[in-house]
């Protein structure tokens, strides 16, 4: 309503100048239409303007050869290569892109985990975070942990949103983002392949076995971010230059009032068996004795 | 690990971010290039998106300000994903660094912005048919007329030929000899200027090659780079970067041939056990690692001390580009016997690499040459 009476006014003005002789001309009218859709546009998007959070792990790199530990505690990790996991970069990357489109005015990466874990705040920061912060711990980690700690730091600082890969490489757990917004009470949206930022929310495309289901959230609120959601930017040279110089906060979770004690003891991690040799049989009635026969049918 | 070994953290994100870039970008598509002879300038700019296009040259004009040694350990990374491009791209920041550094303020804000985003792609023009080793001995003549210059010979071998749009050539504008030899930047398009058909090769095969021929190339005065008479030195000063630049292409192509052969070996039964457990093959592989790790180590030594402008800088590119071309086109090859008969086929990566890493013990001066450079530096006293 308001802009019809924008228009209305805008009419009569246009009128008034023809009168004086001063017309403008169709192609001004089309440019001060554009330019005004375009302020419009960004005045909405800064009304909007939200503080995203985003949680990043150093794993073992995808393409890595895993090698289980002699004393069988867990997987071989010294000299081994490691990077973001993949799942994070794609939050990363979508967070940065919101932050393009002016929806987002600020993009914090976060990494629970040892010094090293700077190296992936160093990755996020050259795809277009604008901080880090490190929450140092040299011990077993698990989601139980890390969701306590993104809790009372998000609660902190204030974060409208929490964006996470759904899950890392390396344990798989599926868990973080789920845990996290069942100990704030947040709505969350996982595997999420479409987030858009509308009416004060987000709308959210989730990947489902059924198939895609949309869910609408108020915030804040928590996101996962699966494999479709987008495809990360590779980190230029000049913004790996440039992120040097943007900061990475240190804490600790005895700084944040988290104990880090893990809940969980692994008993063991053993390479999974070695492939069996198979049988060529002769016809499907074969087959299908012989795979009773080993009890799978 | 190794290739981490003795890097800054500055260098190993620089490295991280080419590795990704070549696993992502360069790898799944090498075979493909060089079967159908592709020259994906489309991914070269990509490359120059992300600071690859003019990774030495200042920051002012589109550069990165990088030194040898971070742009050798870029360049290895790159050339594990494709030894052909990668070998490209450095060429092309060869000559951009000779534009950045012997060229003057207008000819640096003229052309480095577009070299440095490789919207416009170069050659460099040194060798001729007449003149390879000899390389002071070249012919092709720039006669004064006018304000302009007027070029008129023959060049060889040219990488980017015919489709590169700027070439840098070495024509002589005074005496014999060195000192009466000029730097020009030519375009594509100049009335004059054609090329020899594309040249088939043994490897480098995403990579166009012709002749340059020119016949009364018109060059205006503003296009001539560094002062009448200085050519041959810009020439040399750019090729002590070439060769470590060339060495470290060795050392990522072998660094994948290396990884390949290590794989295959795993999986290859042969005599009731993988091959991977005989003694000969342990030994193989251990000699390839400990060659591969040698020239490494030489190549980021070389860098170092173009970096730190040493008086032995000269005599370590040598030796390292002799030492590491060779050495490392060993490896490959060892890697391909490793493979046994599949080796030889060109579904397995391993031979492009053996085809690709030959000429490296040949261009940017022969390993013959660089013998003579190494022991003129030790009667110099300068190692």
């Amino acid at each position: 309503e308001r802009e019809l009476e924008k228009e209305k006014k805008r009419e009569k003005k246009r009128k008034r100048k023809k009168e004086r002789g001063e017309g403008e001309t169709e192609r001004q009218r089309d440019t001060q239409d554009r330019q005004r859709q375009r302020n419009r546009e960004r005045r909405k998007n800064a009304r909007m303007s939200l503080r995203a959070l985003v949680g990043v792990k150093r794993v073992i790199h995808y393409a890595a050869k895993i090698r289980v530990k002699p004393d069988k505690t867990g997987v071989i990790t010294d000299n081994v290569k490691m990077a973001m996991n993949p799942f994070d970069e794609i939050a990363v990357e979508e967070a940065v892109r919101m932050k393009e489109k002016g929806l987002v005015s600020e993009v914090v990466a976060l990494s629970v985990g040892p010094k090293a874990s700077q190296e992936v705040l160093r990755t996020a920061l050259a795809m277009g975070a604008d901080k880090g912060v490190h929450i140092l711990h040299d011990g077993e980690l698990e989601p139980l942990t890390v969701a306590k700690l993104l809790k009372t730091y998000m609660e902190e600082e204030k974060f409208d949103l929490v964006v996470l890969g759904k899950q890392a490489i390396d344990d798989d757990a599926n868990q973080t983002g789920q845990i996290l917004a069942g100990l704030g009470k947040w709505p969350m949206a996982t595997f999420a392949s479409e987030i858009t930022v509308e009416d004060g929310g987000l709308s959210v495309v989730r990947e489902v076995d059924d198939g895609l289901e949309t869910v609408k959230l108020p915030l804040p609120a928590i996101v996962t971010a699966d494999l479709r959601l987008n495809e990360p930017r590779f980190a230029t040279l000049p913004n790996i230059m440039k992120a040097r110089k943007k900061p990475i906060t240190e804490l600790s979770p005895e700084k944040l009032g988290v104990d880090p004690n893990p809940r969980l003891v692994v008993h063991g991690v053993e390479e999974p068996p070695v492939r069996q040799a198979g049988e060529i049989v002769e016809d499907v009635d074969t087959l299908i004795q012989a795979t009773k026969a080993k009890g799978a049918l | 690990a190794l290739a981490q070994a003795g890097l800054s953290e500055t260098q190993a994100e620089f490295r991280a971010a080419a590795e990704d870039f070549a696993r992502g970008e360069l790898a799944p598509h090498a075979a493909r290039w060089d079967a159908d002879k592709v020259f994906p300038t489309d991914v070269l700019r990509h490359a120059a998106e992300l600071g690859f296009g003019g990774i030495y040259c200042g920051e002012d004009y589109g550069g990165i300000g990088l030194g040898r040694k971070d742009a050798a350990v870029i360049f290895e990374a790159l050339a594990w994903g494709d030894v052909g491009l990668t070998a490209y791209l450095t060429i092309h920041n060869m000559n951009c660094a000779v534009v950045d550094r012997f060229g003057s303020e207008e000819q640096k804000q003229e052309w480095l912005p577009r070299l440095t985003s490789m919207e416009l792609l170069t050659s460099y023009c040194l060798t001729e048919p007449g003149s390879g080793s000899d390389a002071a001995s070249l012919s092709t003549v720039a006669k004064r007329d006018g304000s302009d210059w007027v070029l008129s010979g023959e060049k060889a071998f040219i990488s980017g030929g015919g489709v590169a749009d700027v070439y840098v050539v070495m024509a002589r504008t005074g005496g014999p000899g060195p000192k009466g030899i000029s730097c020009f930047l030519v375009e594509k398009g100049s009335p004059g200027l054609s090329f020899g058909k594309q040249e088939r090769k043994m490897g480098w095969n995403c990579q166009p090659t012709a002749a340059v021929v020119l016949d009364g190339v018109r060059v205006p005065e503003k296009n001539l780079v560094g002062g009448e008479g200085n050519g041959f030195s810009i020439a040399m000063a750019g090729l002590d970067g070439g060769r470590i630049n060339i060495a470290t292409c060795s050392v990522g192509g072998a660094q994948f041939a290396l990884d390949t052969a290590f794989e295959y070996v795993q999986s290859r039964k042969q005599f009731g056990k993988a091959i991977a457990n005989f003694q000969n093959t342990q030994f193989k592989l251990a000699d390839m690692q400990t060659g591969l790790q040698a020239s490494r180590v030489m190549v980021h030594a070389a860098a170092e001390a173009i970096d730190a402008k040493l008086p032995s800088a000269t005599a370590q590119a040598a030796m390292a580009k002799r030492f590491a071309t060779d050495t490392c086109s060993d490896v490959a090859n060892a890697a391909l016997q490793l493979h046994g008969g599949y080796g030889y086929l060109q579904e397995y990566p391993v031979e492009r690499v053996v085809r690709d890493l030959r000429v490296h013990s040949i261009l940017e001066g022969t390993n013959e040459v660089m013998r003579l450079i190494v022991n003129r530096e030790m009667t110099r006293g300068n190692v």
